[in-house]
């Protein structure tokens, strides 16, 4: 039988009473320590004979190991005094709050992930708005339509008397204010729809091939030998629906070949399980840019990863103006849809020194904060000539820290999505208030 | 004396229903569509209050406001300032540029009257 999750919290809060380090603990019960690692971050299910070994070494019941209706409730009731600004809640008692009430415990867990939900499609949603130019337009006209009318039917509605010229020009103005309002919604509306796939939702040229390449888990395993051309690979797909996401994509599995033809799945692998998360090593032993590297990285089966104990890492690219032509999102680190990233990043960074490697130890802003390592690197993306500018393309590996190094990092550095959402209200790099404050 | 307001607003109908509401409320009303063109005029003959939408075709109410702001005869004149963006971040600058008043569209108009009264009152 498997177990539900958070049993992985509660066998890492246990090995941690008992003192004892993740290593010692997965030679013990005769796992990797990397294994370990995404059992206790509820990454991997775990089955009753793992459970029994790990109970017995830690000297607790399988029942305490093993989440429960009552566990659920205690991390509910905790989520939500620790993201509340509120410093009151008696933490030490929260067993009995939710032994005594459960009934009321239930509603602050549910209240605590309806926030988090929340607060999440107000994310998307303001990023959307207010980084889409033409909708911000679009809707400026529609409010300046709805102003008028609304403005001028008060007129006409007053008890007072109006003179008939005025009277008769408030009429025209309404008429008119009515037909551009009519105008702006439907342009809206068809703003809204074009390129619009039934089956994704999603708008963007750059969103579709994204949903594309994310529908088929970010690996296109007919490029891994010579089989195929990236435009018959592209043709006929039916999440790319615009001429657009098509070339786009073509763009994309032409670089996922020429990835894969410089380091070859097997190799790649092999040299994987050799050095470890060294992207460093793998680019000087096959000889290649570091970017292609974190590339094929970021971009391996799904399986490869998952079977040697690593995480899907997440994988964003931008140029030197700053706008993301590519991201591969991970759990914990979020990426905005539209440009207006926290200028933080690793990533433009790296912009800064093109050619330089950098590996940053990080952690996401907030009360709930995670810690990560990066890889970033920037390199020519497109040379135009003398006396020309030269268009640099930036790459970021973004992996959680636990998975890169047992040892604890010092992390200097916090980073947020954007200045928007950050929560983060001090940082000296702010551009803009966050509505994390003044809107929720 | 009568007393005069400037509406800077690029949308001629909402102009327009200012225009009516406030003459009916017994002031007398100057209408301009642009920001450059009323500057000089504004400073050299500054009138009793200013109502400024904040996007302008030429300068931005922002804009107008920081001249404002730093002229001697206009550094106390009261500007209700519209908006059809009713951002956070718009309201900051503005109180931060010496805003009197700031207020959202789409607007009511006897929301408007309040705050024109209230703004005016000796």
């Amino acid at each position: 039988m498997v177990r539900p999750a958070l049993t992985g919290t509660r066998i890492r809060a246990r090995r941690n009473l008992r003192g004892m380090r993740q290593a010692e603990l997965a030679r013990e019960i005769g796992v990797s320590a990397s294994y370990l690692n995404l059992i206790e971050h509820n990454r991997r299910k775990i089955g009753p004979d793992l459970l029994g070994a790990l109970a017995q070494v830690l000297g607790v019941s399988v029942d305490a190991l093993v989440e429960d209706g009552d566990s659920r409730l205690v991390e509910g009731a905790r989520a939500a005094a620790e993201r509340s600004s509120i410093d009151q809640a008696e933490l030490e008692r929260i067993d009995e709050f939710t032994g005594r009430f459960p009934g009321w415990a239930k509603v602050l867990a549910e209240t605590q992930a309806r926030v988090e939900r929340l607060e999440r499609v107000v994310e998307q949603l303001n990023d959307r708005m207010t980084h889409d130019p033409y909708m911000g337009e679009a809707l400026h006209e529609i409010i300046s339509a709805v102003t008028s009318v609304q403005s001028t039917a008060t007129i006409l509605n007053d008890a007072q008397e109006i003179e008939p010229d005025w009277q008769a020009r408030f009429h025209q103005n309404i008429l008119q204010d009515s037909a551009r309002l009519a105008e702006g919604a439907v342009a809206l509306v068809n703003y809204l729809d074009a390129g619009k796939s039934e089956e994704t939702g999603l708008a963007a040229p750059q969103e579709e091939v994204e949903a594309w390449l994310a529908q088929r888990d970010f690996h296109l395993p007919e490029l891994e030998s010579e089989a195929l051309d990236p435009a018959q690979l592209v043709a006929g797909q039916i999440e790319l629906s615009s001429e657009a996401s098509r070339t786009l994509a073509v763009q994309w599995a032409t670089q996922f070949r020429a990835d894969s033809r410089a380091l070859p799945l097997a190799r790649f692998l092999s040299a994987l399980d050799r050095v470890g998360v060294a992207p460093e090593i793998i680019a000087d032993e096959f000889g290649v840019p570091f970017d292609q590297v974190l590339r094929r990285f970021a971009l391996l089966p799904r399986d490869a990863l998952t079977g040697r104990g690593l995480p899907v890492p997440g994988l964003v690219i931008c140029d030197n103006s700053g706008t993301i032509l590519f991201r591969r999102g991970i759990d914990g680190f979020a990426l905005p849809r539209f440009g207006g990233a926290c200028p933080l990043w690793p990533l433009y960074q790296a912009l800064q020194r093109p050619f330089v490697r950098l590996r940053t130890p990080l952690a996401t802003a907030g009360r709930l904060g995670r810690p990560f390592v990066t890889y970033a690197c920037s390199t020519t993306r497109v040379e135009m000539g003398f006396g020309m500018p030269t268009v640099l393309q930036a790459t970021m590996l973004i992996l959680p820290a636990d998975s890169v190094t047992t040892e604890t990092e010092s992390i200097a550095l916090s980073v947020g999505a954007s200045c928007r959402t950050c929560p983060q209200m001090t940082c000296a790099a702010r551009r803009e208030p966050s509505i994390l404050m003044t809107a929720i | 004396m009568e007393k005069r307001v400037l509406v800077v607003e690029d949308e001629p109908n909402i102009s327009e229903a200012l225009r009516f509401i406030l003459t009916r409320e017994g002031w007398k009303v100057d209408v301009s569509a642009d920001g450059k063109s009323m500057l000089g005029m504004l400073q050299a003959d500054p009138p009793d209050l200013l109502i400024l939408d904040l996007m302008l075709p030429d300068l931005s109410g922002f804009d107008i406001l920081k001249v404002l702001r730093a002229g001697d005869g206009t550094r106390e004149l009261p500007v209700l300032m519209l908006t059809a963006k009713g951002q956070a971040a718009d309201r900051v600058e503005a109180e931060r540029l010496g805003v009197t008043r700031f207020m959202t569209k789409p607007f009511a108009n006897a929301e408007v009257i309040a705050a024109v009264r209230e703004m005016t009152a000796p």
